[in-house]
């Protein structure tokens, strides 16, 4: 397998470069939201896939991101600059909420994220003379860099596909490094993962702050491509969004979010032709992969794959029953 | 490297009348010993004599109601089980504790990756840490070459034994405390486990404090042998001393 991944993901790129090409403005937009959803899920499904830590804030710090990244651009400073300090301010909430946070854990957590992303919502709609309140924000360019505009849609597609595949290399690297490695054992078997030098907290409190970090960035994408920000763009239902979409995809697999992401955007435009029964139909598919494969979408394809192949474990097992 | 005669003189844990209260059950009541650098030393006792409770106290998953552990000398008060870890302390379980679906040489990079370096070098360094080649003669070393890059979860109920312990060695640590390795384990798998183990105290001068029920693994291994009952000791010395010891046949021998 190992062998084909390098071409796979040369081709998974080859398609992500001509997917927009002769498409209409909806359909490149589609593929835009799809992109930065898809860092935000990357983000919580290190937090949730791979740290094994329920959050309920990723909106939230899209909205940080967000409305950094507006207020700064609104001001003449280059979405760069936004952008990194978006990252930066996310990462640095995500730690001053993760610290007292991490104190409890999965669905206490999950409360206490969900009461974070509530008074996130209620602070962006109440500062009104910051924020714009329920009005929003209005009127932010989208970047030009080195004399390129990113004002056609195109052009913006293919900036985000930039930063969706920095992030993403971003995120490869922390799962190959002895990080990656640090997160998979605390999700396995804390208490061993502990009593092997591992410090728990300290871990669990860095993946919730670089998952939220990826928050930020998405948040700081998500002001360019909208051109106007609103509290209710960042309210809990979108962290539940989120949440679906990397339990969709298959939490804890590199490429979960991803595909995660397409279904819960993309499958609501697609059932658009059912009318007042695609929530319905969505939600009734939703429940079937779940109690059918509860590693989601990519849960399912290795469920099928392993059915067509198996593994070959079994034989070793035998091998070395015969030495005994 | 044989340490064993050098060192024989410093203690390494020294347990310092430790008693553990649990409502008004007292699990042990005032049990202090030495183990000396080099040592095999077993911990035997019927069930509820409080084996299991000493060993919680002394790797700090257990306060003690009294009295306190030293580690080289430094007390292990509140210290939290994963400094203990850094500071030189393996340990094994009694349950299987491997990480199911990572590769038997990710489990055992696991166990060392922590000992070295920073945070940040960790996230920018190799992914391996640096520790591929250590990590391949620990499980050259317990005979588990052929299952190298096998999901750990696969391998056989004894073959994880190995795997915890190839983890519990790779660190280097000074001490490692055992409980229960024989568990569940097959005679062949036994065997070889404690060739292993004796191998790797001779070669490395690793202290081992052993828990175990299977008195025949504990005689033919430890060098000294100390006996709880009802939260006690009542009876400490080589496994000969222990076989021949009338107190420990009536409360646990059997007759």
């Amino acid at each position: 397998m190992t062998r084909y991944q390098p071409i796979l993901i040369a081709l998974g790129i080859a398609a992500l470069l001509v997917a927009p090409i002769g498409q209409g403005n909806y359909i490149i937009y589609t593929l835009c939201s799809w992109l930065l959803f898809s860092i935000a899920a990357m983000g919580l499904n290190l937090t949730l896939g791979y740290a094994g830590q329920v959050s309920l804030a990723q909106a939230g710090f899209m909205g940080i991101g967000a409305y950094i990244t507006a207020l700064m651009t609104l001001n003449g400073i280059h979405w760069s600059v936004a952008a990194l300090i978006s990252i930066l301010s996310s990462f640095a909430v995500g730690l001053l909420l993760g610290y007292p946070a991490l104190r409890v854990q999965h669905h206490f957590l999950a409360f206490v994220t969900l009461a974070f992303n509530t008074l996130l919502f209620l602070v962006l709609r109440n500062e009104e003379e910051i924020t714009g309140g329920s009005f929003g924000l209005v009127g932010m360019e989208r970047p030009t860099f080195f004399g390129i505009s990113t004002d056609s849609n195109l052009a913006f597609y293919y900036f985000s596909l930039v930063c969706f595949l920095l992030a993403a290399a971003a995120m490869w690297w922390i799962l190959r490094s002895p990080w990656g490695r640090a997160f998979k054992a605390l999700r396995e078997n804390p208490i061993r993962a502990e009593s092997l030098g591992l410090k728990i907290r300290r871990q669990t409190l860095l993946a919730f702050a670089i998952g939220s970090a990826f928050g930020g960035l998405a948040g700081a994408l998500q002001t360019p491509l909208v051109q106007f920000i609103e509290p209710s763009s960042f309210a809990l239902i979108h962290s539940l969004k989120l949440l679906l979409m990397v339990v969709v995809g298959g939490s804890g697999f590199f490429f979960g979010p991803m595909l995660g992401a397409a279904v819960v955007i993309l499958l609501p435009e697609m059932l658009r032709f059912t009318e007042g029964y695609y929530l319905i139909i969505y939600s009734a598919l939703v429940i079937v992969l779940m109690v059918y494969s509860p590693n989601g979408l990519i849960g399912l394809g290795q469920k099928l794959a392993e059915k067509i192949k198996p593994r070959q474990e079994a034989r070793r097992d035998l091998k070395q029953g015969v030495q005994l | 490297m044989n340490m064993r005669a050098d060192n024989t003189n410093a203690p390494i844990l020294s347990v310092h009348n430790i008693s553990k209260q649990f409502g008004g059950i007292r699990a042990v009541n005032g049990v202090s010993f030495d183990v000396r650098k080099g040592e095999i030393l077993g911990l035997i006792g019927p069930n509820g004599s409080g084996k299991s409770t000493l060993f919680n106290c002394i790797l700090g998953q257990l306060k003690p109601t009294e009295g306190h552990c030293e580690i080289n000398g430094r007390s292990t008060d509140g210290v939290r089980p994963a400094d203990l870890s850094l500071m030189g302390v393996g340990r094994t379980f009694q349950q299987l504790s491997v990480f199911p679906k990572m590769s038997v040489l990710d489990n055992v990079i696991l166990a060392g990756q922590e000992h070295q370096g920073s945070m940040l070098s960790r996230l920018l360094g190799k992914p391996d840490a640096g520790l591929t080649g250590k990590a391949e003669q620990l499980i050259e070393f317990f005979r588990l070459t052929p299952y190298r890059d096998t999901p750990a979860g696969s391998l056989s109920y004894g073959q994880q034994k190995l795997v915890d312990a190839a983890m519990a060695f790779m660190a280097g640590p000074g001490i490692v405390l055992l409980d229960e390795p024989a568990g569940g384990v097959n005679l062949t798998m036994l065997g070889h486990l404690k060739e292993r183990l004796v191998t790797y105290n001779r070669e490395h001068g690793t202290t081992f404090v052993v828990i175990e029920h299977n008195m025949e693994f504990v005689m033919s291994l430890c060098t000294r042998i100390i006996v709880l009952a009802q939260g006690e000791i009542i009876a400490e010395g080589t496994p000969d001393e222990i076989r021949s010891n009338q107190m420990v046949i009536d409360a646990y021998l059997g007759g």
